[in-house]
């Protein structure tokens, strides 16, 4: 089952289960809801195409004591509707589960209309919001289970890429490889590269599903050279803050891998958008090689 | 400008006046005073000791601006103390040009940012509903409010769900830009709204028309004041 499948089954199933979920939605997804939507008609709304309204319906239920799970495409939930999750969300100071679907290149064919590598960073701007990219339909499952039962302001980033190993999402680092030289940390789906693009290298690397809050406690735990590279499959340097916070003591060197910021006017496959923008396995260690050279 | 023989007026104004600083107001320091106090003195189910309760009646200010009319009907209602009306939108002050509810007791968004209490508003509706509760949602929103698109996204849902729990007064004092007669009513009941237009200067006719109900209908209700000057 692809991660957005997984959504949808694993938040019919909480809709089911617990009578303060709500779902709201806006047409996006919508072959996927029917029947829980047939069962809570309450519960489950689809507003349309009316990307403002949805995140501000969620926040009004979120203000009734519900808690909404919000979806649309990434593009629109967090780009089109930025000030209604800054305002409905954040500023009220109420929570709910924002699902974005899509993230920066899942919809190739669609263009740049359909793409949205700015939404963590853009996300990362707003106090106390968690963001969440899991990897693969275990992850999204147990995730969304975790945060749909607990309080506060989520982003979960459902999209097609993958890593093949599932691991638990408690918040802090996994370490996947242990090495004497440089640590590259692996967020969301881009871990199955990064372990191809590192094999044969001294080098640790880190992994998590968790992007906020970042485990900079984690990073500093495992650091044994000063060097530090970061690879997500959003805007490029998203997570550099983070990491140099973390670091503000130690000095070191930082390689931010990442989406870049120019539009690529290609449509074809999500897997040639990664390796457009060098963060295919070959990509990764090309940069890596000469980072660690110079 | 308020119903005759009502020496409560006098009361309010008062209390606009330590925010304002001077005996006659602007218009738009209370363009929405009657409808407010009509809200609370009238209609809505709502007291100090009801402001947490889950079963409460809602009145959402949408638009945030001009909240001295706001402020002194919470006061005179018991809400919070008119000791803070005098050195409001000061750095330490709970009370700013726009209401925060995280600051103030018994308000119920934090507006100032026109577009977003309607389509909140919406969304209380929902959640009330989804979970068995009957209380009533008010939010006021003003004419020149109502170009933001968000607005539209929210009648037409709140419409096409049978949203009969929501009311929107728009306090009409034709500040928008590019007004046309008529529609703002017109945009109502073509979505099918329970739509009624009345002075909104008038207590009784603004007590009934805010009081209505429908059945699988939202209800609008138009308060022309004079024009903003």
């Amino acid at each position: 089952m692809d991660a957005r499948q997984q959504f949808a089954r694993t938040t019919a199933d909480l809709v089911d289960t617990d009578d303060s979920v709500a779902l709201v939605y806006a047409e996006i997804s919508a072959q996927y809801f029917g029947d829980v939507e047939a069962r809570h008609p309450d519960r489950v709304v689809n507003v349309g195409i009316r990307e403002q309204l949805l995140v501000n319906v969620g926040a009004g239920m979120a203000l009734t004591g519900m808690r909404p799970v919000v979806h649309t495409f990434s593009s629109f939930l967090v780009e089109r509707a930025f000030e209604q999750v800054k305002l409905g969300f954040g500023h009220q100071d109420v929570g709910g589960v924002l699902v974005g679907a899509g993230g920066s290149f899942d919809i190739p064919g669609g263009g740049r209309t359909h793409q949205a590598p700015g939404d963590v960073a853009l996300l990362d701007t707003l106090p106390g919001v968690h963001v969440h990219a899991p990897s693969n339909a275990v992850e999204v499952d147990a995730i969304l289970r975790t945060v749909v039962a607990g309080d506060g302001l989520h982003y979960v980033r459902v999209v097609g890429q993958t890593n093949a190993a599932a691991y638990p999402a408690h918040g802090r680092f996994h370490v996947v490889r242990r090495g004497a030289g440089a640590t590259v940390i692996a967020l969301g789906p881009v871990l199955d590269d990064v372990l191809v693009a590192t094999a044969g290298l001294d080098v640790t690397v880190l992994y998590s599903s968790t992007v906020r809050p970042f485990d900079g406690r984690g990073l500093r735990a495992v650091l044994g050279s000063p060097d530090v590279v970061l690879v997500e499959p959003w805007l490029a340097g998203t997570s550099s803050r983070v990491v140099a916070e973390a670091l503000r003591d130690v000095p070191h060197r930082l390689l931010a891998l990442g989406v870049g910021r120019d539009e690529h006017r290609h449509y074809g496959t999500a897997r040639e958008h990664v390796r457009a923008h060098g963060l295919d396995a070959a990509g990764i260690r090309r940069s890596l090689d000469a980072f660690l050279a110079a | 400008m308020s119903t005759p023989h009502d020496p409560h007026a006098a009361e309010l104004h008062r209390l606009v006046s330590l925010m304002t600083g001077d005996e006659k107001h602007s218009a738009a320091a209370t363009s929405t005073l009657d409808v407010v106090r009509v809200l609370y003195e009238r209609v809505l189910d709502v007291s100090p000791s009801t402001a947490g309760d889950r079963t409460r009646d809602r009145f959402l200010l949408s638009k945030g601006h001009g909240p001295m009319a706001y402020y002194a009907v919470l006061v005179d209602q018991g809400f919070f103390p008119e000791s803070w009306l005098a050195d409001w939108a000061t750095y330490d002050s709970p009370l700013g040009y726009h209401p925060d509810r995280n600051l103030v007791p018994g308000v119920e968004i934090s507006s100032g940012s026109l577009g977003h209490g309607f389509p909140l508003a919406v969304g209380t509706a929902l959640g009330l509903r989804a979970q068995g509760i009957a209380s009533r949602v008010v939010v006021l929103v003003g004419d020149a409010e109502l170009d933001e698109g968000s607005n539209h996204e929210a009648t037409e849902l709140a419409a096409a769900l049978g949203l009969d729990a929501l009311t929107v007064v728009v306090v009409d004092n034709r500040s928008t830009s590019y007004a046309v007669p008529g529609r703002i009513a017109a945009r109502f009941e073509v979505e099918g709204w329970d739509t009624v237009t009345v002075d909104g200067r008038d207590h009784d006719l603004l007590e009934k028309a805010l009081s209505h109900r429908g059945i699988g209908r939202p209800n609008a209700v138009i308060a022309t004041v004079e024009e903003k000057s």
